[in-house]
């Protein structure tokens, strides 16, 4: 089974195929974007005249710089956020047996399971007492909470499985809680911080329903609302929308294919459990 | 001499001293709190009350939310209609990442290029791509301009503008996007698998099917557990998709649970109904994902 054989080639001819076949449609978004709005051809057409104006046009019109500077600051504080509180909860939750520890944890399954959906219009109301609706940190503080039991799950699950002599040792030595946490504890948890960085950042800089809620009716907006917007501006001018779509894809796939190895592995590694 | 108080200093850290002070916990309870269980314990209290999301005062209404939906047309069909998404995105999504897994891992030279295009997708916005779809899958779009370009003009179809087609036209995007999310994951399953296991049944005679169903299969347990209740679990809350490929149209024919909550708290201030639905959203999410786990756990201990 080690051998390149003629029914290796047939299968690997098969599974070129199928990525081209997936490929396919970010060629007809590129295409769409890149050609003028006069040229009516089919879309699959290559386009023969490539033109950059609709991607300025988009840009100048859609507020994307905006967004995307509003996208950034929210992905990263709230991820920040999480992972700090997130990996110093589940270092007693990880460790401690008494009944608070396991409540605590109980709360945080609890947590994976309950959609947003239930909590989102409640919260809405709180926000709007508060005076944060349309403001970027409500987002933050909205995400760093909601992915708290996400998170913590993935930190308790790896921190079981680290052995505890380097505490004990860190201990003996004199060292404060915290700063075998920081010191001796925080540095052993790097694979699974950088699988949970990877899909809370993702999770983040992808949501739509929780900006579209909180942010509504402002002039703040994240990236995903932007487009929305966008898309409700110009219904039709396909060639503008695509041109927007195109900006706003090409910093996660230009992140994306430069870390591919851990964005993957992370992927991989965390939910392998 | 120094012996001494070492010993002392240990045996007293190791006692209770070991064990990270509970407080460590506060910051990350004190937020999981403010954002996600107060607010979903009073969302469970306003499902019993005819709350306008507005107005100071509101009334108890007990199951009344409860028995409007079970009058209600629209509901029925958004909850059949979350229950098809779910169930079918969970096969079909599933099916194809393993495939794509069990082709990637082999000794193909474009393996490791594939591995990060088809999983490229998957961290595209689903916005993006809805929106990028909802063009693709129109009249004009370029899957109809394709399908007429090899031949099979009269498989031309307006695709979410089709009742009956819409909601496998969603299908059909999500499992575009997410298939390579499933194919990593059981790649990561199957590169657990040892290579003598393999080599062994190979040199056995053992055919690539049998290998697969008997000496694979029971390995990748652990991935099937994942990926089964990642799928099902993000089917039952779709929203942003559907909202952005046919906005739960045409008509009612593509509407989920959480679109229909979205329509009605913020179009027609039905706050108190539109919780309601929220709870039979989350009774769905919890009875699928704990009975998911039991069986598939059940089968993991079976075949390890």
């Amino acid at each position: 089974m080690n051998r390149y054989r003629w029914r290796t080639f047939v299968l690997e001819l098969v599974m070129i195929a199928v990525a081209l076949v997936v490929a396919f449609p970010v060629y007809v978004l590129v295409n769409l974007a890149i050609r003028p709005t006069s040229d009516t051809s089919s879309p699959i057409r290559p386009t023969t005249s490539p033109t950059l104006d609709n991607l300025t046009q988009a840009w100048q019109e859609g507020g994307l710089g905006g967004a995307l500077a509003n996208s950034v600051l929210v992905t990263t504080a709230s991820v920040l956020i999480v992972l700090a509180v997130s990996s110093l909860a589940a270092y007693p939750l990880a460790r401690a047996t008494a009944r608070w520890s396991r409540g605590m944890f109980l709360l945080i399954l609890l947590g994976l399971i309950l959609p947003f959906q239930l909590a989102a219009l409640p919260l809405y109301q709180t926000m709007r007492d508060l005076g944060l609706l349309g403001s970027v940190w409500a987002l933050v503080l909205f995400y760093a909470g909601l992915q708290v039991p996400f998170t913590t799950f993935l930190y308790v699950g790896f921190m079981r499985a680290l052995p505890r002599d380097f505490e004990d040792a860190a201990l003996i030595d004199g060292c404060r809680p915290l700063e075998v946490f920081r010191y001796v504890v925080f540095p052993m948890l790097k694979p699974i911080t950088v699988t949970a960085l990877v899909l809370n950042a993702i999770a983040v800089w992808n949501d739509f329903f929780t900006p579209l809620l909180y942010l509504s009716g402002s002039d703040q907006q994240t990236v995903p609302v932007a487009l929305a917007g966008f898309v409700g501006q110009f219904v039709s001018d396909w060639n503008l929308i695509f041109a927007a779509l195109v900006i706003s894809v090409v910093p996660i796939l230009a992140v994306y294919f430069a870390l591919q190895r851990s964005i993957i592995n992370g992927f991989a590694g965390g939910l392998k459990g | 001499m120094t012996t001494i108080p070492k010993r002392h200093n240990r045996e007293r850290r190791l006692g209770s001293g070991s064990i990270p002070p509970w407080w460590f916990a506060a910051p990350a309870m004190l937020l999981f709190a403010f954002v996600v269980l107060i607010p979903s314990a009073r969302g469970i209290y306003y499902a019993f009350t005819d709350w306008d999301g507005l107005s100071p005062d509101f009334s108890w209404v007990g199951f009344g939310n409860f028995t409007d939906m079970v009058g209600d047309p629209n509901a029925r069909q958004a909850v059949w209609h979350t229950l098809v998404l779910a169930v079918a995105i969970t096969i079909i999504q599933n099916g194809f990442g393993l495939l794509l897994a069990l082709g990637v891992n082999t000794m193909i030279k474009s393996r490791n290029v594939l591995r990060v295009l088809l999983f490229a997708p998957a961290v595209i916005t689903p916005i993006v791509t809805a929106y990028l779809w909802r063009n693709l899958l129109g009249p004009d779009g370029a899957v109809n301009s394709l399908l007429g370009a090899v031949g099979l003009e009269s498989w031309r179809q307006d695709w979410l503008g089709d009742p009956q087609l819409a909601l496998w036209a969603i299908v059909g995007v999500i499992v575009w996007q997410f298939a390579g999310y499933s194919m990593v994951i059981f790649l990561a399953g199957l590169q657990s698998v040892p290579r003598e296991i393999y080599e062994a049944a190979a040199i056995d005679g053992t055919g690539p099917v049998r290998r697969f169903w008997w000496v694979v299969r029971p390995l990748l347990a652990p991935a099937f557990t994942i990926n089964l209740m990642l799928s099902i679990i993000g089917g039952i809350k779709l929203f942003d998709q559907v909202y952005a490929l046919t906005g739960g149209g045409p008509g009612h024919a593509t509407d989920t649970i959480s679109t229909l909550i979205y329509k009605d708290a913020f179009t027609l201030g039905e706050f108190g109904y539109s919780i309601a639905l929220a709870v039979v959203l989350t009774i769905i999410v919890a009875v699928a994902s704990t009975s998911q786990y039991f069986v598939l756990s059940r089968n993991e201990r079976a075949a390890s």
